[in-house]
């Protein structure tokens, strides 16, 4: 059963106030993810957006058990913690691995690699903000091209991201998702499917950055669904080698089409420099993505 | 050092360092070991895999695909409350260098043997300490065997030490010369070491029913929490590690005394002697090159000199009073490293200079750099550089800038 406003568990483990910026994703995010664990988990945190959230020593924000740990070990760290409840026999417990874009795209995914090629028992959840936001905006893996950043900051980036779900599907592991701070409902069941499944879980979670992309923080929700109905972001679950489009991505593809990325880019002013070129190099892009995604899902039904 | 009272059936063995450290490993029980293989430290990787494989020692046995992951593992795994282990060389321990630091500043009782390996540009796979060496501020106590029977009875009494003063410790020995070489060990009883080694009792608690969150962001002043306690600031955290550490040489020493009353073999003391009672000269070294150093002795001896050696066994926290009070009466004192910190003079040099610091009766201190890369030192070789001091004492400069090499230069 799909959850609801109505069914959805009441306790938070997000507590009220935190030091995330106006209009955070992130924010919104982890607090459907925590309540989707119910709690019942170890967190490991890198250095990153997510640190800020949990607060300064001796006051947190956060009430699951948390370590954090260095910018490139997220996955090593959530192996360790996994092993170390094995070794002392302590079950039950979901290892959650969170980290953002620089952190997965970046610096860590040679942990987490090695960490799924090892098929270790952890979910790893990336919220991906397209850029170093936490140390102030600078370029990822993660950025799109065209957009403007602290190390890319006249001519944009020049780059197309890098399909970092796709890279854990090559993985082999038994569970990988996309989602959206902006559909949480979504994120939240797709959290909650994850806890249940062995081996190494993977969810991309795309989370709209107010300061970073330039738009104003009362914005958030509409940036994000914009990017689900122009195809930038498109909401997915590969279970087992089975692939199905959700929520509002599903909606689309069954009854409506994309609307142009051109829509999605004009609302955010890190694209303020981007050529024409650039924005049809996008567009095709995602028609591409978006062309695959239909073939897979109707793959998937017949 | 080697009590005439031993009380326990150990089992002799011909061990290289690499077995013996992993039996150590083995006997202490460890919960989680993650290593990534480098050369002079796989075969304890392999031995350790091997003993997992067979159902001989219950661990998690984490392959990682690097050095970096391989102490991340561990330090998570800690603060779950494991037992763990890991072991490296050289560009290994570089490469973790990041998390050392972590660890140390965590508190977490990490144990990790270090097989000390030249580090590149350029390559080579062979001794020296400039590995752990360049490692000495990182917040780790550092202990260096001089054999296999000190490497296997470190790493058992590491244990104890670390999760008695929460440091984590490193157990050094070199390369080859130790790891690869064959030497009798006596391998304690499981019984025995159980006896010597509870169980580790974590200070960390991950716990849902409890949530905790380790290693926030600190800022440098004390800050009070939500009920109006006030609480350490970073600065403080640190003076805690520095006290964790000055205060660790007691703990040492107890803990190697109570190793002694157990198995036979005290280390009851941060140094060790060597023909040390009338010597005016002494040698000062760590590790194996110390084993050399006491055949240099002897031959100076038999040459008409007064001459010891003053072996290093615990390098941090450096034993800056028991250093003082072996060498200040002395007339000259010549420290050999294996290592040196670039622009200035060996490591240990200068810890010595610092210990014999304000003693009015201080003696001369000269300081060589040997066996780097490997690089064979002799025991006529290290004879000899102490020889040339004495003959040029009277009229030599007290105050020598920079050391000496023995090399080809």
């Amino acid at each position: 059963m799909k959850t609801t406003a109505v069914n959805i568990a009441e306790k938070e483990y997000l507590l009220p106030g935190n030091r995330t910026c106006p209009g955070c994703a992130l924010s919104l995010a982890y607090r459907y993810i925590l309540k989707a664990l119910e709690g019942q988990a170890i967190a490991t945190v890198p250095a990153s957006c997510l640190t800020v959230l949990h607060g300064m020593y001796p006051v947190t924000s956060v009430a699951v058990p948390c370590v954090n740990t260095p910018f490139a070990t997220t996955a090593a760290s959530a192996t360790g913690l996994v092993a170390g409840l094995k070794a002392l026999g302590k079950e039950g417990l979901t290892v959650l691995a969170i980290a953002g874009d620089g952190g997965t795209y970046d610096i860590g995914i040679q942990a987490l690699s090695a960490a799924a090629e090892r098929q270790t028992d952890f979910l790893y959840i990336c919220y991906d903000n397209e850029g170093y936001m936490n140390t102030g905006n600078q370029r990822s893996g993660s950025t799109p091209l065209g957009a403007v950043s602290g190390t890319t900051p006249i001519l944009g980036k020049q780059q197309n991201q890098k399909d970092i779900a796709a890279i854990m599907e090559a993985h082999d592991i038994p569970y990988v998702a996309t989602a959206s701070a902006t559909y949480p409902l979504d994120l939240y069941d797709k959290v909650k499917k994850a806890r249940t499944i062995q081996g190494t879980r993977f969810i991309h979670v795309f989370t709209p950055c107010p300061p970073g992309w330039f738009f104003p923080f009362n914005n958030t929700i509409k940036i994000g669904k914009l990017a689900v109905e122009t195809g930038w972001a498109i909401l997915y679950e590969v279970e087992g080698g089975v692939f199905h489009l959700t929520s509002a991505s599903e909606s689309i593809a069954q009854k409506g089409k994309l609307k142009p990325l051109r829509e999605y880019i004009a609302e955010q002013g890190r694209f303020k420099n981007i050529t024409e070129e650039q924005i049809n190099e996008l567009q095709d892009r995602v028609n591409v993505r978006w062309k695959r995604c239909l073939e897979r899902a109707g793959d998937s039904r017949s | 050092m080697m009590s005439k009272k031993t009380k326990t059936r150990a089992s002799a063995q011909m061990l290289d360092g690499n077995h013996a450290a992993a039996e150590a490993v083995r006997l202490s029980r460890a919960q989680v070991i993650a290593a990534y293989p480098i050369t002079p430290q796989s075969p304890v990787t392999e031995k350790l895999s091997e003993f997992v494989e067979r159902g001989e020692l219950d661990a998690q046995y984490v392959a990682v695909e690097s050095e970096h992951s391989a102490l991340a593992v561990c330090t998570s795994a800690s603060m779950v409350g494991a037992r763990v282990f890991t072991a490296t060389s050289a560009h290994g321990l570089a490469y973790m260098h990041e998390m050392l630091h972590w660890a140390a500043g965590a508190r977490l009782p990490v144990v990790l043997a270090c097989v000390n390996r030249a580090m590149g540009a350029p390559w080579s796979v062979l001794n020296d300490q400039q590995d752990s060496i360049s490692q000495r501020d990182t917040g780790w106590i550092q202990i260096y065997a001089r054999n296999n029977q000190e490497v296997l009875d470190s790493i058992v009494q590491a244990y104890r030490i670390a999760e008695s003063v929460y440091v984590p410790v490193m157990v050094c020995y070199d390369g080859y010369v130790l790891s690869h070489t064959e030497m009798p060990v006596d391998v304690p009883t499981q019984k025995d070491v159980d006896r010597f080694l509870p169980a580790y009792e974590p200070h960390t608690i991950l716990d849902p029913a409890n949530p905790r969150n380790y290693n926030l962001v600190t800022l440098a002043n004390p800050r009070v929490n939500a009920e109006g306690v006030l609480c350490h600031g970073y600065m403080e955290l640190r003076y805690l590690l520095q006290e964790a550490l000055q205060n660790s040489r007691e703990i040492i020493i107890n803990v190697g005394q109570e190793f002694g009353e157990l198995f036979g073999r005290s280390y009851d003391n941060m140094v060790w002697e060597h023909r040390l009672d009338d010597a005016d000269v002494v040698m000062v070294a760590m590790g194996s090159l110390a084993m050399e150093a006491t055949v240099a002795a002897d031959m100076l001896r038999e040459a008409g000199h007064k001459a010891g050696v003053l072996g290093l066994r615990v390098f941090r926290p450096f034993p800056k009073t028991d250093v003082a009070k072996a060498l200040e009466k002395r007339r000259l004192v010549v420290v050999f490293d294996k290592n040196i910190s670039y622009g200035s003079e060996g490591a240990t040099c200068s810890e010595i200079k610092s210990a014999l610091y304000g003693k009015s009766t201080g003696p001369v201190i000269r300081n060589y750099i040997v066996g780097l890369g490997g690089r064979d030192v002799k025991a006529r070789e290290m004879a000899d550089a102490v020889s040339k001091w004495l003959l040029s004492m009277k009229d030599g400069d007290l105050n020598q800038e920079y050391p000496e090499w023995i090399c080809a230069i």
